[in-house]
């Protein structure tokens, strides 16, 4: 039997960190994240049959974002064989909160006290063996980051789960909260049993009136009553309410117990200090926007333009090595005509083209992850709030749009981390207007072949597009039909952290990992099936002139849609066509379509079937139509139904054709 | 006073969180519960939301969440907001 050890903690606790080292970043398909791809599974290394499952990063078991949510119920019922609590030692009472309400769950637990190098840098000390004895839970300091005490951590683990040793319990109330507890339990305990719940997170959760256990247990009416008498009682004695009052309990417990175990020579630790003196200048009340902004241009420039567009050559010069050698052994062996143009022209040209783009993915993610992980982007969301709360959005909807920039699919993932569902609604629909990394081959082939000189600009003006466009929507969203208040904004600033290179190269790799895989899969199908079309007529006889293939009558019947919009050529609209699969597609088509492969010559080609205007509007159809079926999926996923995933594809490839046909209008004015 | 009320650098102890359902929940869970000690740290650069410091963290939150918040402004020298002053209440353990 395989052992699973959820990790769990705080964000920025360092789930993902230590998650990392146990893994070595290895992800696995298993029972939990099968339930939410946002839930990541690995093998542990070194450990046969130990999975490793990371949980997303929260606070407390409140019901109160979908991720808290799912936290919850993932533990209640896919029971893990143990609980590894991710405690960050720096701020040791605000994560304690949730292992307080961790330990009702039943589950056996050890926690991983982190960011113990820091805590040395600080002259703080704590007392273990009265923090393991006060929680009957072994208490292992770890430093994730440096990956030390990971072994004797997973070895502790393994031993709890092992022994099955369920956490005590812990009587933090006192007085009247406490025998609203005991009351409650006895009344509720049968019922419990019957839904397979933890009965003492049962108790603490009705009296926090915590909507989602009431309804589970699927109490009769008389205990409803019994409960809202006893809680009412309790309520009048206490003279507040319940829900303050057990949070109250929690801190007054955590703070008693601090006392006993953590020494600290000062209030607060060299980390804090330096990030609020970063803060004085990353969130400065004139400087932060600019800094953002610059950040932003920084990022764009060293993808496109420095780093990643030198890479972008020299991979595309190797793949154009290989394909020659590859084409002279093929005309060597001799093999059919077919055949050969198949892998030359099919395979080779229209993988070719999208795998030479892997540095520049790999560039952007890289950036967005150091952003993501030294903790600016919380600060972004914070200075951006009031600005996007005219548009009826929040700061919170920054990030996943953000990251949209890199891919839509983990974008919309992000999106859970959003507490309402009218913004996760909102959001998810602007975020494929964020122009993902998948469409910048085609900018970069188009731009190459007609604005060499001002690439940047015209480049500059794809990604401003979306974002304007983006804008224009969400006024109309918000004054149509996602009316109302943009959801509490309460969000904490973490302390600024050097990222880890380790996540970051995992980030990166995933990243990258997922593009070379789409290339060698719906890519390579695309390829094939374009290439038959393009080789074939109706009647299955190979043709000589494209114009006479399947994929021309095809291309033909759809290019009227088109037609307005400058480029009415059946080529632009198959390729368009065959880019609903994945958006790099495009590219490929394009490659195989006019014979042409990668890198120079295809750009020579394309010249041929655009002008520059016409180049543009189609770049910008490229940029705001239907996302790609990765995306639609994980949409239908997220929003739980196709109708809400088709009705973003039929309005945004409305909005593309819009948009388009007035670019090419007016665009048509001055050129 | 309310939390929004109170001028930036200014320490003040939490006497009650109000809002709705949600909000409110959010507010306990992150540590906002009476008796601790809050300082305003700074506005964002539109002048919303807001920076609070408490129990060693910074949190972000907006004018009108900070409105929920009832407040007692401290004067003179005050313990910093990592160390919130604690009510005694015995805490009995076992059972």
């Amino acid at each position: 039997m395989a052992i699973d050890i959820a990790i769990l903690g705080n964000p920025t606790s360092g789930v993902s960190t230590l998650f990392n080292q146990m893994t070595g970043g290895n992800m696995v398909r298993g029972r939990f994240s099968a339930r939410n791809s946002a839930i990541k599974e690995g093998p542990v290394k070194a450990h046969k049959n130990v999975n490793a499952v990371e949980l997303k990063g929260s606070y407390s078991l409140s019901a109160y974002t979908p991720d808290d949510l799912l936290n919850r119920e993932i533990l209640i019922s896919e029971k893990p064989d143990v609980l590894i609590n991710v405690i960050d030692a720096t701020g040791f009472e605000r994560s304690l909160y949730l292992t307080l309400q961790l330990m009702e769950l039943e589950i056996p637990m050890v926690i991983a006290l982190n960011m113990m190098d820091e805590v040395r840098n600080n002259d703080m000390d704590f007392d273990l063996l009265a923090l393991e004895e006060e929680l009957s839970i072994p208490v292992i300091p770890i430093s994730a980051s440096k990956n030390q005490g990971i072994h004797d951590l997973i070895h502790y683990a393994l031993d709890v789960a092992k022994h099955k040793r369920v956490p005590k319990k812990i009587d933090f109330c006192s007085g009247h909260v406490h025998t609203a507890i005991h009351s409650i339990a006895h009344l509720i305990q049968e019922d419990a049993e019957k839904a397979e719940l933890p009965l003492r997170f049962c108790c603490s959760k009705i009296v926090e009136g915590d909507e989602p256990t009431v309804r589970q247990l699927n109490l009769g009416d008389p205990e409803k009553e019994i409960i809202s008498h006893i809680v009412t009682d309790m309520e009048q004695h206490l003279g507040t309410d319940c829900e303050a009052a057990m949070a109250d309990m929690r801190y007054d417990f955590i703070q008693e117990l601090s006392k006993k175990v953590v020494r600290r020579k000062s209030e607060t630790t060299i980390e804090h200090d330096r990030s609020i003196r970063i803060d004085s200048i990353l969130t400065h009340r004139i400087f932060a926007i600019p800094i953002f902004i610059g950040l932003m241009l920084l990022v764009f420039w060293l993808t496109f333009d420095s780093v990643g567009q030198w890479m972008c050559q020299e991979l595309a010069q190797l793949i154009d090595q290989v394909t020659i050698v590859t084409d002279h052994a093929l005309s060597n062996a001799d093999i059919s005509p077919a055949l050969h143009s198949l892998i030359i022209n099919g395979i080779f040209a229209g993988v070719g083209s999208v795998l030479s783009f892997i540095p520049r993915i790999a560039v952007l993610f890289f950036l967005l992850s150091l952003l993501e992980d030294s903790g600016y982007m919380p600060r972004v969301a914070f200075v951006m709030d009031k600005l996007l709360r005219k548009l009826g959005l929040s700061g919170r909807s920054i990030v996943p749009m953000l990251i949209g920039f890199g891919c839509s699919v983990p974008a919309i993932m992000a999106t859970r981390s959003l507490p309402s569902k009218r913004d996760r609604y909102l959001t998810i629909a602007l975020i494929p207007f964020m122009s993902c990394s998948a469409k910048l081959p085609i900018y970069a082939i188009f731009t190459t072949a007609f604005f060499t000189d001002n690439r940047v600009w015209v480049m500059s003006g794809i990604y401003l597009t979306g974002i304007v466009v983006s804008v224009v929507c969400a006024l109309i969203f918000k004054h149509t039909i996602y009316k109302g208040d943009p959801v509490p904004f309460v969000l904490i600033l973490p302390n600024y952290r050097i990222p880890t290179m380790k996540s970051v190269g995992v980030r990166v790799w995933e990243n990258a990992r997922g593009f070379i895989r789409k290339a060698f899969t719906i890519v390579f199908l695309a390829t094939i099936v374009v290439w038959f079309l393009q080789n074939f007529d109706a009647g299955l006889n190979m043709v000589s002139n494209p114009n006479d293939s399947i994929l021309a009558a095809i291309g033909k019947f759809a290019s009227p849609v088109f037609a307005p919009l400058g480029f009415g050529d059946w080529r632009a609209s198959t390729a368009l066509i065959t880019g609903m699969t994945a958006k790099e597609a495009v590219v490929s088509t394009l490659a195989v379509l006019t014979g042409a492969g990668e890198g120079v010559a295809l750009s020579t080609m394309l010249s041929h079937i655009f002008t520059p205007l016409t180049a543009f509007v189609f770049m910008v159809f490229c940029l705001l139509y239907m996302p790609c079926v990765a995306t639609m999926a994980t949409i239908k996923k997220e929003m739980n139904g196709w109708r809400y995933a088709f009705g973003v594809m039929i309005f945004q490839t409305g909005i593309a054709w819009i948009v388009a046909f007035i670019f090419y209008r007016v665009g048509g004015l001055f050129v | 006073m309310r939390l929004d009320q109170l001028k930036k650098g200014h320490k003040a102890k939490i006497t009650a969180v109000n809002g709705e359902a949600g909000l409110r929940r959010r507010l306990l869970d992150l540590g906002l519960t009476p008796n601790t000690v809050v300082m305003v740290r700074k506005a964002a650069p539109f002048g919303d939301p807001l920076i609070v410091s408490l129990r060693g963290f910074e949190l972000s939150l907006r004018k009108m969440e900070a409105a929920r918040v009832d407040v007692s402004e401290l004067e003179g020298d005050f313990p910093s907001p990592s160390n919130p002053t604690v009510k005694k209440r015995e805490v009995p353990h076992g059972n």
